[in-house]
């Protein structure tokens, strides 16, 4: 170290740390891209989900399909009127074309897949139990028999 | 004039904001976690059969009814949701091969390895709805018979194995699974037949 005595000591240059924000808008903007990739645009009303103390959490979102019923958003009740109804996707059916859509969410899977296929209902709670039998009876019809009930998690014992 | 070098900008505090928008989206995109209650539906049977349905004594089977007007009907008696819990956990675990009891389900004897002989009950809890109640009642029935049902499990866990139903490794869940078969049948009012 004695070779450097004799100009005047400078210091090490200070790293350079202007391109940490860009390391972290990247991560960021990854996330913003991945977490927003399987949301289906809500043609419904986000429905309220009744509340409940045995409930699980969804194992490998792939695996899942989602169906929504509640009364459609405010643009499209002077189309479906203010009653609850089904959406499938990103459309608003039927219970009669449950069935194409299981064969649907199906095909789009690997064959291995196919089988741990589970529905997810997301229904509101003041849906009348109709729609929900009619929606049961299609899904035991086109064989998809794991479903869930979403719904909110209750902390209160009764 | 010789002109100063301007003094850099320090940029070390923008990473800290790019943190802080980070950690934003990651909190606010997992809010929306799926959770549900689990269930299988049993397979359907086309009611043109010609088979007949096989016949299901009255004595296994728990009723319970959910009227339009939101109101339960058990086993033909009015009866409070917060109640419902207990008696099915009750008509789980009482087990009589007597046809005079018909409070109780009539049960068979099988064995399981590890455990020999056990008495595995023949019940089955049959919800029938009226198409005009609401979702969010039946869901609160539907969580009282999965609780009644998890709670006879840890039950049969603890008497077994001596220990929780969720400690126990997934072999033994599914024997506990298999003492205590989950047979729920539903049906509309308008309809008869579940099953």
């Amino acid at each position: 170290m004695s070779r450097f005595r004799k100009k005047n000591m400078r210091p090490a240059p200070s790293l350079s740390t202007a391109s940490l924000p860009d390391i972290v808008f990247m991560l960021l903007f990854f996330f913003m891209v991945t977490t927003k990739l399987r949301e289906n645009t809500l043609l419904v009303k986000n429905p309220d989900l009744p509340k409940a103390t045995e409930i699980v959490k969804l194992e490998k979102k792939s695996f899942v399909s989602n169906i929504y019923v509640a009364p459609p958003s405010e643009k499209l009740q002077k189309l479906f009127g203010n009653q609850p109804v089904i959406q499938l996707n990103e459309s608003i059916e039927k219970a009669s074309k449950i069935a194409t859509f299981i064969q649907m969410e199906r095909e789009a899977r690997n064959p291995i897949d196919r089988n741990q296929l589970t529905v997810n209902l997301k229904i509101d709670s003041k849906t009348p139990m109709g729609i929900v039998s009619d929606i049961k009876t299609e899904l035991r019809k086109a064989n998809a028999l794991k479903i869930y009930y979403s719904a909110q998690e209750k902390n209160t014992q009764k | 004039m010789a002109r100063r070098p301007f003094p850099e900008i320090n940029s070390a505090s923008m990473a800290d904001i790019a943190f802080m928008l980070l950690i934003f989206f990651l909190v606010a995109t997992r809010m929306e976690s799926d959770k549900g209650i689990y269930q299988v539906l049993p397979a359907y049977t086309d009611e043109s059969n010609k088979i007949p349905p096989i016949k299901v004594l009255h004595k296994n089977l728990f009723v319970i009814n959910l009227t339009n007007t939101n109101s339960l009907i058990v086993e033909k008696k009015p009866m409070q949701i917060s109640e419902l819990r207990k008696a099915c956990v009750d008509f789980l675990t009482c087990m009589n091969n007597n046809p005079d009891d018909i409070a109780c389900p009539g049960f068979e004897t099988e064995t399981f390895e590890g455990l020999g002989d056990v008495q595995v009950t023949k019940a089955i809890i049959s919800i029938q709805n009226s198409r005009n109640a609401t979702y969010e009642k039946y869901i609160e029935i539907q969580n009282e018979i999965t609780a009644a049902y998890n709670e006879v499990k840890n039950r049969y866990a603890i008497q077994y194995y001596q220990k929780s139903y969720n400690a126990l490794n997934s072999k033994q869940q599914g024997i506990i699974r298999e003492i205590i078969p989950q047979r729920i049948s539903e049906s509309d009012l308008q309809n008869e037949g579940g099953k």
